[in-house]
């Protein structure tokens, strides 16, 4: 569809000799695309932006903008701008000059960057603010301010690294539409990166999986929420039951003491594998109906659903369910073999 | 990143203003007059003996007395509001501006045997009642000259160094610690004990390190108000550099010593406040 | 915590008493009529007189002014080079430097002294012996050495104040300067010096005063080639006690006075319009 705008190619990064952050990280992205990293805290992912935006050089491999390799530019010369994590404004200049800075840099006509700062406030709906200082903005406002002037001197790329993190659970929600919506407006790349699974799995158009300095999978929302490729993936986004299991054959896997269809194949014969069950998608029913039987032992109301522990044999299933039976009874679990994810040990 | 290399020029201005000069000493402090190691420096000031102790023995009681002081005053500025607070802070500050000399000078003419006190005391009639009384000849108090002087020269100078960073300290203690364990029953005296200060030690150390290390090196006060009488460290090392008895080797000698004595010192006071915190510094 | 008692409070105003009777004094007989510093025989304004006339006390005034200002300016520049330095070293070599940073600040000022005049008479002895012969020239202890000394100790003081204001800098304003087309020196110029700024001037004044009130370091370090207003002072009570003395006191106590009123006011109205954007961000909130 449309066209690549950055990669990274072999991408390593090790400090001091010896901890290795990036390991051999393999990556592009195309045009106007939301792309998000995800990953616990470490894994990685801030220090793939800083490569990008130019902050930090990689210990070996590439990176290339439209197809130039970029490894030797610093960041003042690159047509990318950044979010900073806490928003790094200009504490000394008041709003509308924190927003003109690049601008100014540049040495833009005076009428012109008032035009472009008027345009950038009102985009994120802080017009009327330019007088105001820095510390006089909530958290919210601060990031607002943060975007318009990272969007001023049209970047091709906008890196944001957690940018909503600082921010409480309400107004990370109505800022992740908003960032959408801008995204969309002004048409150019987001390279998002949170440790927060709903809010990629919300905005983003492309995720990256990131643990321990590797990329784990990459994909659309979707893929990634319905087909995790391993067990990290399937663990880190969403909430899953993760059990030992052997595969007998092409479509056929056992665990929890018995063997269940599946949709899987091509793994080897009695190969061990990770099996991945999400809690939705375990149904409860009479304990002589179920393929597993277990006692329930806890129900927890979670709002719109209860989070019910079931002991099984091998294994206590966590379950999501709408009906909630009585702890100490006996249930039976079924799930429909398209819901059984089997992957490969990693 | 290559900012740190802006810290070249500093890190060589060190080395030769710092580093040498202290080496300086201690070669000083090995060889004598011909350029020959030996030790007799050392041998030498043990004829000094005197002016260690006297300078150790005046510098621990003008420490002393500047806590006895400093604390109180510390802990009851503290209580007082901001604007009172704001005051007193820059009216003990003040005094600390203008030089050492000078406030050490503005003694002089009070302590002077026809000073403004023995003065003030004589014109009360404080002597003739004594004469009377005790059939003394006294149209005096002896004190200039004296080491009690000397010792109030010290605590007078330094006393705002001792109240400085125990009030920052304690100013800074949250009030909801002590409301804290108020509530958990302890009585005024337990919460001092027990919370205020503990909390304050830090500034405590800080403060007896800022007042003693110049009152055991001082060399001027001892010069104005203890007339040349007390001879202390200080004066005994100025006399080496600068005066008859010139002598660097044994000057360098003398300043290694007290400085070697003031760091264990240091390192023995700041080992009982291990773990209260950083000490304070101005 | 509970309020002060009469008790507290005497004792805050004996205090103040104590730190300030002799001042008072020391003003009050510097306009006396008479050489006497105890017994009050009119007021008169001859003593002040006297002081502008002391060529020596002009003298000593000049080169303390010149000292303290040079070293300042040096002092400022270097201190704040080696303080963003410092800031961006790992965690060990830091500490070392400033471990080292501090000995002049911590050791006694007898020492310092004493230590920086061993090195000058030893760097000028070599010199004088061997280029210095060769070409005719003779270096002493003087203005010169008494302005490496102050430099040397005013340092630490600008050091001190500029790291915190890194520390509390965000660590990205630098970088997201860059990142708007800043170079390097501009993102510097534009973003980090202005962050920075109160910590600088902070430790540019802390460098002045130490300069000015400077005694003990100046004392062994300018030889008989300069001498500074403390040394004067010093000279003066040790020989010739007269109340030119006092008078030299007052003004410097008035001129103190006044600049810290100054600086006072000034900070007193920016903190004054931080509470009222502190209550504006309540408000809002």
């Amino acid at each position: 569809m449309s066209k690549e705008l950055i990669r990274l190619t072999n991408v390593s990064m090790v400090f001091d000799g010896e901890t290795t952050v990036l390991d051999n990280i393999n990556l592009y992205f195309n045009d106007a695309e939301f792309l998000t990293l995800l990953g616990p805290s470490g894994c990685g992912k801030t220090t793939t932006l800083r490569i990008i935006g130019g902050f930090q050089k990689p210990t070996s491999g590439d990176v290339f903008f439209d197809g130039v390799r970029i490894n030797d530019v610093p960041p003042y010369k690159r047509q990318i701008n950044t979010v900073f994590q806490k928003y790094a404004l200009f504490t000394h200049m008041n709003i509308y000059e924190n927003v003109a800075f690049g601008l100014r840099i540049s040495k833009t006509p005076e009428d012109e960057i008032r035009k472009r700062v008027d345009e950038a406030l009102s985009m994120v709906n802080l017009s009327g603010y330019e007088k105001r200082s820095v510390n006089s903005l909530s958290g919210g406002q601060q990031q607002r301010v943060a975007i318009a002037r990272a969007i001023i001197n049209r970047p091709k790329v906008l890196l944001l690294d957690e940018p909503l993190g600082a921010l409480d659970l309400k107004l990370r929600k109505g800022m992740q539409t908003e960032l959408k919506k801008i995204q969309q407006q002004v048409g150019i790349t987001f390279v998002y990166v949170t440790h927060d699974q709903e809010e990629a799995l919300t905005m983003s158009d492309t995720i990256v999986v990131m643990n321990e300095g590797r990329i784990q999978q990459i994909g659309t929302p979707i893929d990634i929420y319905n087909e995790p490729k391993n067990a990290f993936v399937a663990n880190f986004i969403g909430e899953s039951n993760i059990v030992d299991g052997v595969m007998e054959q092409d479509y056929s896997v056992s665990f929890a003491n018995r063997t269940f269809e599946c949709v899987d194949k091509g793994f080897a014969r009695k190969e061990a594998v990770d099996v991945v069950i999400r809690p939705e998608d375990l149904v409860i029913s009479a304990p002589e109906r179920g393929q597993i039987i277990g006692k329930v032992e806890s129900v927890v109301f979670k709002g719109i659903f209860y989070e019910v522990m079931v002991a099984g044999e091998t294994f206590t299933w966590k379950v999501q369910t709408t009906r909630a039976p009585a702890v100490g009874q006996l249930v039976g679990l079924s799930v429909e073999p398209d819901n059984i994810q089997v992957m490969h040990k990693s | 990143m290559k900012k740190k290399y802006l810290a070249i020029p500093y890190v060589g201005w060190m080395a030769i203003f710092v580093i040498v000069p202290l080496i300086l000493v201690v070669g000083y402090a090995l060889i004598n007059r011909d350029g020959q190691v030996t030790l007799d420096n050392f041998r030498t000031m043990t004829q000094y003996l005197g002016a260690f102790t006297t300078s150790f023995r005046l510098a621990i009681i003008a420490t002393v007395i500047c806590l006895v002081i400093g604390y109180p005053v510390s802990l009851w500025l503290a209580r007082e509001g901001a604007a009172v607070k704001r005051i007193a802070m820059i009216a003990i500050m003040l005094p600390m501006w203008m030089n050492f000399l000078l406030r050490t000078y503005a003694w002089m003419s009070l302590l002077e045997n026809t000073g403004i006190i023995n003065t003030l005391l004589k014109n009360i009639g404080l002597f003739d009642l004594i004469n009377r009384v005790f059939g003394t000849q006294l149209s005096y108090f002896p004190m200039i000259n004296t080491p009690g002087a000397v010792v109030l020269g010290m605590v007078y100078n330094y006393l705002p160094f001792m109240i400085l960073p125990i009030y920052t300290v304690i100013d800074k203690i949250d009030p909801k610690v002590i409301e804290a364990a108020e509530d958990l029953g302890a009585p005024p005296v337990m919460v001092f004990r027990k919370v205020i200060f503990p909390l304050s030690l830090p500034g405590v150390l800080s403060g007896i390190t800022m007042v003693f290390i110049p009152a055991v090196s001082t060399f001027a006060i001892s010069k104005l108000l203890g007339g040349g009488m007390t001879l202390l460290l200080g004066d005994l090392i100025e006399m080496q550099f600068y005066g008859s008895a010139y002598n660097p080797y044994l000057g360098s000698a003398i300043s290694l010593v007290m400085m070697v004595i003031v760091l264990i010192c240091m390192a023995v006071m700041n080992h009982f406040g291990e773990g209260e915190g950083e000490a304070v510094y101005f | 915590m509970k309020k002060n008692g009469i008790f507290a409070r005497l004792g805050l105003l004996l205090t103040m008493v104590f730190l300030y009777a002799p001042i008072l004094v020391l003003i009050v007989f510097s306009f006396n009529d008479s050489k006497s510093r105890t017994v009050w025989q009119g007021f008169s304004l001859k003593w002040y007189l006297k002081l502008f006339d002391d060529s020596r006390i002009l003298n000593a005034l000049v080169t303390t002014v010149e000292i303290s200002v040079l070293a300042m300016i040096v002092s400022t520049i270097l201190g704040t080079m080696a303080a963003i330095g410092f800031f961006n070293m790992r965690k060990r070599p830091r500490a070392i430097l400033m471990a080292i940073n501090n000995i002049p600040m911590t050791n006694a000022d007898i020492i310092t002294g004493v230590s920086l005049m061993l090195l000058f008479v030893f760097a000028a002895g070599a010199f004088n012996a061997t280029l210095g012969s060769l070409f005719g020239v003779e270096i002493r202890l003087g203005f010169f050495t008494l302005l490496l000394a102050h430099i040397t100790f005013d340092i630490p003081y600008v050091i001190l104040s500029v790291l915190p204001k890194l520390n509390q800098c965000d660590p990205n304003i630098e970088e997201a300067a860059q990142d708007l087309g800043a170079t390097p020196w501009l993102a510097f110029r534009k973003v980090v010096f202005p962050e920075i700024r109160p910590g600088v001037l902070n430790g540019a004044i802390m460098a002045f005063t130490m300069s000015i009130d400077d005694f003990v370091i100046s004392y062994f370090t300018a030889g008989s080639g300069a001498s500074t207003l403390a040394m004067e002072i010093y000279a003066m009570t040790r020989k010739r006690i007269s109340p030119e003395i006092n008078a030299l006191s007052t003004l410097l106590f008035v001129v103190v006075l006044t600049l810290l009123a100054v600086v006072n006011i000034r900070s007193a109205r920016e903190e004054k319009a931080a509470a009222k954007r502190e209550a504006l961000l309540r408000q809002k909130n």
